[in-house]
């Protein structure tokens, strides 16, 4: 099997185990909008602050799903001995892993692109910031993926993961966060954000060559 | 400059002062916390020692 | 390893054996000590009585002297744990991840004072304990960092595992400290707009300048009195059933 097959494999594989699962899939995206809805009636509803909020408060929201959702990248194929499987193979694990890190992305990553502008409704955000707000969930949803990666991988083995996962994982998506959402605020008054979705364009592709690298190391260290 | 006059610090002794002074608890806590734990685990693992060998 | 010559690995491997270092460390610290003292002693006397004081912020600069040295070695303790995990991992020495380890609650007690010190001089000089400022905000994140670098060490049973673990982390995150540091320093002008931060530069006098570099100088050599001792813990920690350790509990303490 060549490697670009391997990893179609691996892909396919996951989306058909995401698929036989689909309640969970929901979990993530249920998780996003509660998280939105929560912040109107814990701040009042005037429009202008929800309207001032609503970039940080979709932007957080949407991290803390992504973190909610990180722990299945390789849990249950930990749990079921996959893993190995996956260690063992002759191709070079890091590739392997982007074909893994890509199925859950389109499972948990893509459809909160679906539920954005039901929050955008919701926090009264203008209509004209709505492409800027899908381009920068597509450019860093992808991101969180990776950056998380590497945390479960760190944890994967640890029975009470959760907790240091975050402590792990969060300080690193600070940089994510800063540049989506400023993309966002500054579509919201009509500014251009072409320098926003550059830098993010540019750590996306950062973290695609980077991160698998340290992903694997981790994921050899947690099975052995 | 008196003594008092450098223990007032010009007004901010408060500020000065408790910067010093946390600094001093945290610089001394990590130089003698280590410094603790070992004494007690040399102490243990003496014993321990001493018990396997009679 | 072919790149480095058999003499100078060899070196290394001797001077990185656990019972070695471990004697060297006690003849090292007395000396160290007495340095650390020289250098505190004038800097302290230097910074608090000697230096006048600064024509806008009258005495309250004086926490300079601990902040700025306190904030540079939270970064530098940072650099060098990445460096020591990237020898750990490429060439196993275990000297490499208990160093890693030992200088994790120093660097932590650092960026702990740096950010304290710092929210202590913003009260008279801002008005209130805690700005959103760049450098603070950075801070709290390396801050972020170092502990979760000690509670994962903390989480994992295996320590060699957990060291492993430990060194990719401190390697993944050197790599982010300057991406997290220059999106909090772009996020701070956006949003702060141009406030005037008197804690940057202030007009720095020569007689200011010695005394602040001799503290830097002496907390440096104070990380590596207090690594010392704590690396001489973790050794004895880890081989408590070594050979060295057991000759080392039958000598007159």
């Amino acid at each position: 099997m060549s490697l670009t097959q391997a990893v179609w494999a691996i892909i396919r594989r996951d989306l058909l185990l995401a698929f036989r699962r689909r309640a969970e899939m929901a979990n993530p995206l249920l998780f996003f909008v509660m998280v939105v809805t929560l912040f109107p009636l814990a701040v009042g509803a005037q429009a202008n602050l929800l309207q001032a909020m609503a970039p940080g408060v979709i932007w957080v929201s949407a991290l803390l799903a992504a973190l909610l959702s990180l722990d299945g990248l390789f849990r249950s194929d930990f749990e079921d001995g996959s893993l190995e499987q996956l260690l063992l193979s002759p191709h070079p694990l890091s590739v392997l892993i982007l074909g893994k890190i890509f199925s859950h992305w389109l499972v948990t990553g893509l459809p909160l692109l679906l539920v954005a502008p039901l929050l955008a409704l919701f926090l009264g955000l203008p209509e004209k910031a709505m492409p800027t707000l899908w381009l920068t969930l597509i450019l860093a949803t992808p991101m969180l993926s990776l950056i998380g990666a590497i945390g479960v991988a760190l944890t994967v083995g640890l029975r009470r993961g959760g907790m240091i996962l975050s402590l792990l994982v969060l300080p690193l998506y600070i940089p994510v966060l800063i540049f989506a959402s400023s993309a966002v605020d500054r579509a919201t008054s009509g500014l251009p954000v072409t320098a926003q979705i550059n830098i993010l364009m540019a750590m996306l592709l950062l973290a695609l060559v980077l991160t698998p690298l340290p992903t694997a190391a981790a994921l050899k260290m947690s099975v052995n | 400059m008196s003594l008092e006059n450098f223990f007032a610090m010009g007004g901010y002794a408060f500020y000065v002062w408790t910067s010093y002074g946390l600094t001093l608890v945290v610089l001394v806590f990590n130089l003698l916390s280590p410094v603790v734990q070992r004494k007690q685990l040399l102490r243990q693992l003496a014993l321990k020692q001493k018990r396997e060998q009679p | 390893m072919s790149i480095i010559p058999a003499p100078i690995s060899r070196f290394f491997h001797k001077t990185a054996s656990p019972p070695h270092f471990y004697a060297l460390a006690d003849k090292l610290i007395p000396w160290l000590t007495v340095l650390f003292l020289l250098l505190l002693i004038p800097g302290l006397y230097g910074g608090l009585v000697m230096a006048p004081a600064d024509y806008q912020q009258g005495d309250s600069y004086r926490i300079i002297y601990i902040h700025v040295p306190a904030a540079w070695m939270s970064l530098f303790i940072y650099v060098l744990m990445a460096i020591m995990g990237g020898i750990a991992l490429v060439w196993r020495i275990k000297l490499a991840e208990v160093m890693l380890i030992s200088s994790a609650p120093i660097g932590a007690g650092f960026t702990f004072i740096a950010l304290v010190t710092g929210s202590l001089w913003g009260k008279p000089m801002w008005g209130t304990w805690w700005v959103w400022d760049a450098r603070l905000t950075s801070e709290l994140i390396l801050l972020f960092l170092y502990l979760g670098v000690t509670s994962l060490y903390g989480a994992i049973e295996d320590k060699r595992d957990a060291a492993r673990a430990v060194s990719i982390l401190a390697l993944v995150g050197v790599v982010n400290i300057p991406i997290i540091h220059y999106s909090v320093e772009w996020w701070n002008t956006l949003h702060q707009g141009p406030t005037v931060s008197k804690m940057d530069k202030p007009s720095i006098h020569i007689s200011m300048l010695i005394p602040l570099l001799l503290m830097a100088v002496a907390f440096k050599v104070y990380y590596a009195i207090a690594v010392l001792q704590a690396a001489k813990l973790q050794l004895l920690k880890r081989e408590a059933s070594a050979q060295w350790v057991k000759s080392l509990l039958e000598k007159p303490q």
